[in-house]
């Protein structure tokens, strides 16, 4: 789950990380007010799920309130689109205003999980202020590591190495050790997934300041992270994800092809998309139902399939473990017999209790493509849309 | 032989609720010993004619347990996991799904001094289809005994693979699902490892997916393998920045995408499957071209 970039401040805030002066405003006039409060000038910023909201105009700097109140008009309720947040953007509901700094130097700072290691890991760069990802592709050489041991803890001497490597020194050293600790502590005590601080600024009057924030909590946490977790603003997700969310489906991702797909496993609901693809047609979808124990709860997910605009044709594609073949059997049959799913629909059924579904499936008068296989479904449900 | 299970395999349940009684049931109908239940507070109760106790040391004591099955809910998997450990379970299976991750860096770190190895979490278990010895959730129809290893992050494409080579008359020696989430117990070169150890198995099937650098770190270890290994990575259509189900499969720079895993993997001498419905006929064609089918 993403924070907004206000509440990942407030958050590290929490725990020493110091940030700008900024106040959140939700109109042209709360951000006048909030300039006037800061001192006259401030910087204006959308608060949407995307980085690169400079360059997509979410990012303005207002030298009057008068300016501020103009800039927030422009900015809250547009739709900011980003190459992270595809063609439809993403709607901007507040900006966040800060003070104006001056910029002596701005550096990388992230923490995130690394696999392989089984820790997580703090990330600094002196190369501030850039995509990191490129930044590692183009001079590795700048990026810098320590992991979190979580016998020892992560020690103040793998924060001040870090720091030196992006040349804090003297006055400056303590603030940024400060700062570095700061965000560990906020990862571990909010079930950080990633926390990145791109860029922290050290300003000409000495600061050191984290200029922007991204926090993302860990999904499985959610049940010891509920005070984070009511911080979610659900105008940043798709409306379809939301009602799959709401209706108790935590794996369905929209897409924009016309194939919705109801699939048991991630994995196996992943290669049923790259299946489709190389039959040379597109999913809209993901969909893991996971172990559906119910026809009902086939039946909600199906629901949220057959209403999507974009979907000309389905594919059911399971392989029971735990799932039982037989109850997705039902709950198709039950979905098609409530014009849930008005589309053509392919089904492929193996595993457990693959006998009885198949049955469900033949003595019931409703129309399905049956498939054997995973390429002849594919083939068959991309020839049911053209 | 076999790969962490067989004859001699006998398992416990920790948490013996609704899943671990069916799961019970599903492994002693196909052969295997599960010996005990752990379900703490109903020690000394019987269910379903499996004894219950209250620790996994008990497990141990008095029924020599030395596989142990976890389903207990993702709040107190990481302790189930750890109490495992401490009681000297040899092999520890995790099929719990949404183990928060900061839970599984403490597993991981006492795991990483331990002579027990963790499977999973967020797995489908292990299986043994020559000793008929099972600890896990996977349908047992679609298994036949021979020489195959099949290793994946899904479970469900664990039974696609495994029904494919069955179909086409190729048997497995053993699966081992390492599981879907961002940390696991036995990465995928050290599931490789095993079977390439292992005298009953000629060649594996290794899934991978989207996410991480896990299948990059087995290429490495593939480079030195004596047996051939077949590969298909799901999610070569998935968008990057979005995470498709399993909390680890997700792509976050370069070298999560699928693309970048085949060239690594390629590299390293292993033969791809592009399409997911072509990994029992590419297993079999690699096997017959190396004379062993």
């Amino acid at each position: 789950m993403k924070l907004h970039e206000y509440q990942a401040k407030a958050l590290l805030a929490k725990y020493g990380v110091v940030v700008p002066k900024g106040i959140v405003a939700r109109t042209p006039e709360e951000a006048e007010k909030a300039t006037a409060d800061l001192g006259g000038k401030a910087v204006i910023k959308a608060q949407a799920h995307t980085g690169a909201r400079g360059k997509a105009g979410g990012v303005k700097v207002a030298n009057t309130p008068a300016e501020a109140k103009q800039h927030a008009a422009a900015i809250i309720g547009m739709q900011l689109v980003t190459h992270q947040t595809g063609p439809q953007g993403l709607p901007v509901g507040s900006v966040l205003v800060e003070e104006l700094i001056d910029i002596d130097k701005e550096v990388y700072l992230s923490v995130a999980i690394d696999n392989s290691a089984g820790m997580p890991v703090v990330i600094a760069s002196p190369q501030g202020g850039m995509d990191i990802e490129a930044v590692a592709a183009d001079s590795p050489d700048a990026i810098f590591k320590q992991h979190i041991d979580p016998a020892a803890g992560f020690r103040d001497y793998q924060a001040r190495e870090l720091a030196f490597a992006c040349g804090f020194e003297g006055a400056t050293l303590g603030p940024m050790v400060v700062l570095i600790m700061g965000l560990v502590k906020a990862f571990e005590a909010s079930d950080g997934s990633i926390a990145e601080i791109n860029p922290v600024v050290l300003t000409k009057d000495g600061r050191v300041l984290a200029a922007d924030a991204k926090f993302s909590i860990d999904d499985s946490a959610a049940y010891r992270q509920k005070a984070n977790m009511e911080l979610q603003d659900r105008s940043q997700e798709a409306a379809k994800e939301l009602e799959a969310h709401d209706a108790g489906i935590q794996n369905y991702v929209k897409l924009d092809g016309n194939i919705g797909c109801l699939v048991n496993g991630a994995g196996l609901a992943m290669a049923t998309l790259d299946a489709i693809k190389m039959a040379g047609g597109d999913a809209a979808n993901f969909l893991d139902i996971g172990t559906a124990n119910s026809p009902e709860a086939v039946v909600a997910a199906l629901r949220i399939i057959g209403t999507d605009p974009d979907v000309k044709a389905v594919l059911v594609n399971i392989f029971g473990g735990l799932a039982r073949t037989d109850v997705i059997a039902q709950g198709v049959i039950d979905a098609k017999t409530q014009g849930l799913l008005p589309q053509p629909t392919v089904v492929r059924l193996a595993g457990t209790n693959v006998e009885e579904g198949l049955r469900i499936l033949d003595a019931s008068p409703v129309e399905l493509i049956r498939a054997d296989g995973f390429a002849d479904a594919a083939r068959r449900v991309v020839a049911a849309v053209k | 032989m076999g790969v962490l299970m067989d004859e001699n395999s006998r398992v416990v349940i920790q948490g013996f609720g609704a899943a671990g009684q069916r799961e019970a049931k599903n492994s002693r109908d196909y052969g295997t010993q599960v010996v005990c239940g752990v379900t703490p507070g109903r020690g000394g109760q019987t269910i379903d004619g499996v004894p219950i106790r209250n620790t996994v040391r008990e497990a141990v004591d008095e029924f020599q347990a030395n596989v142990s099955l976890i389903f207990v809910p993702a709040p107190g998997a990481a302790d189930a996991m750890l109490e495992a450990e401490a009681a000297g379970v040899p092999v520890i299976i995790c099929i719990t799904e949404g183990v928060p991750v900061l839970d599984m860096v403490r597993v991981k770190r006492v795991f990483s001094g331990s002579k027990s190895t963790l499977i999973g979490p967020n797995c489908p278990g292990v299986i043994n289809p020559a000793a008929r010895s099972r600890a896990g959730i996977m349908p047992v129809d679609v298994y036949l005994p021979g020489n195959v290893g099949v290793i994946s992050r899904s479970g469900t494409l664990v039974y696609e693979a495994v029904d494919q080579l069955t179909r086409v008359g190729v048997g497995q020696s053993g699966s081992v699902g390492v599981g879907g989430d961002p940390i696991i117990g036995t990465s995928q070169r050290k599931a490789l490892e095993l079977f390439e150890a292992d005298p009953d198995t000629a060649a594996i099937v290794l899934i991978g997916e989207i996410g991480g650098t896990a299948e990059q770190e087995a290429a490495e270890y593939i480079k030195t393998m004596s047996k051939p290994v077949v590969v298909f990575i799901a999610g070569a259509t998935a968008p990057p920045g979005r995470r498709m189900g399993h909390a680890g499969a997700i792509i976050a720079g370069a070298a999560g995408t699928a693309a970048a895993k085949q060239q690594a993997l390629r590299e390293a001498g292993a033969t791809i499957v592009e399409n997911p419905s072509d990994i029992g006929s590419t297993m079999l064609k690699v096997l017959k071209d190396r004379g062993l089918a």
